[in-house]
């Protein structure tokens, strides 16, 4: 199992992501999560005010004008995937290209010592 | 546990701002070190995943529900401070595109979800690798541990902050022991998805689990000087 293609790990995650948001989360739970429970249980749930993104396309993690409840969940989910994965790899490229050449002796320490 | 607008008042909520606007700038700095030729490509893709998952409610008893934080999951694979950068882009695309997360409290959520449970993540995985044998097999055990404890205190903080800028006037004491007492059982959860997730790369490629290589570059050690004590008997 060992030696495994870091490109064949990376697709997997990918993969396995994608399938979870765009697949999966339509059997996940549908009650309020622990914060919301507590504040509906001890009253302040209703200090709660208007989102600001409420009007987006894909608030509340539904499809605008995408009735079927499986679709307008799923393409959400998808859309999210790769919104954040373009955001986080963008984010990375972005660090690393600032990083002087001085400072990527890290790279180096796993070769052999000797 | 993500907030809303309108739970915590202006002040408390600029000052958790202030304080993951710092967090965030101090991790652009240091997660350079963190990102090499093998973190860096899956950086991007623990986000995405992390974004996956924390879709999937599970039920945590009658009529609640809880889902996957990810701090402990992101800084065991990539990095505590590349783990925050991760759930970062997570938690500010959750507020903007899906309305998941307060604008006014984004400082709030990544305070409370990224930089408290990476933190208590990162740090109770590295001391039980610490005081723990040195196996590889173990690793996932202890991330699983440092995730279920993260979120129980990331509750806790929030019940803090309540404390200090809640709008509502709740008894801290019950407040404190419904928050806690729920997200002991998402701790669970979050124990058991991090344990599944840092065990499936580990099974694969323990050297792209960042918080592994301690025990792998050990690992080496002992073979190599095993090595230079075998040819030393027979020379």
């Amino acid at each position: 199992m060992k030696n495994v293609p870091t490109k064949w790990v990376l697709v997997g995650v990918g993969v396995a992501a994608l399938v979870l948001a765009g697949i999966v989360s339509f059997y996940a739970s549908g009650s309020p999560d622990g914060l919301t429970k507590v504040s509906e249980d001890k009253g302040f749930a209703d200090t709660e005010t208007a989102h600001g993104s409420k009007d987006s396309p894909f608030a509340g993690y539904a499809t605008k004008d995408v009735g079927n409840e499986r679709l307008s969940g799923g393409l959400a989910g998808v859309v999210g995937v790769v919104v954040v994965l373009a955001l986080g790899a963008g984010l990375v490229y972005v660090v690393r290209r600032r990083t002087p050449a001085s400072d990527r002796s890290t790279d180096r320490e796993h070769e052999p010592v000797d | 546990m993500h907030v809303p607008d309108g739970f915590l008042d202006a002040p408390t909520s600029v000052a958790t701002g202030v304080v993951a606007a710092a967090a965030v700038g101090v991790a652009l700095v240091k997660a350079r070190k963190e990102l090499d030729d093998r973190t860096a490509p899956m950086a991007g893709l623990v986000a995405a995943f992390v974004f996956a998952v924390q879709m999937l409610n599970f039920p945590v008893g009658a009529g609640t529900s809880g889902h996957l934080m990810g701090g402990a999951l992101a800084a065991v694979l990539v990095g505590p401070w590349t783990g925050l950068l991760c759930l970062s882009v997570v938690f500010i695309v959750q507020c903007l595109l899906f309305a998941d997360g307060g604008i006014t409290a984004l400082g709030t959520n990544i305070t409370l979800m990224g930089i408290t449970t990476v933190a208590v993540g990162w740090l109770v995985f590295k001391g039980l690798q610490l005081v723990m044998p040195k196996r590889l097999s173990l690793t996932a055990i202890q991330a699983g541990i440092g995730a279920f404890v993260s979120v129980p205190v990331a509750s806790l903080l929030f019940v803090l902050l309540y404390a200090a800028g809640g709008t509502a006037d709740i008894p801290l004491d019950t407040l404190a022991t419904a928050m806690v007492g729920v997200h002991v059982l998402i701790g669970i959860g979050e124990g058991i998805i991090t344990f599944l997730a840092v065990g499936a790369i580990l099974a694969v490629r323990p050297d792209l689990v960042y918080g592994a290589r301690p025990i792998l570059a050990r690992r080496e050690l002992e073979i190599r000087s095993t090595a230079t004590k075998t040819t030393g008997a027979s020379a």
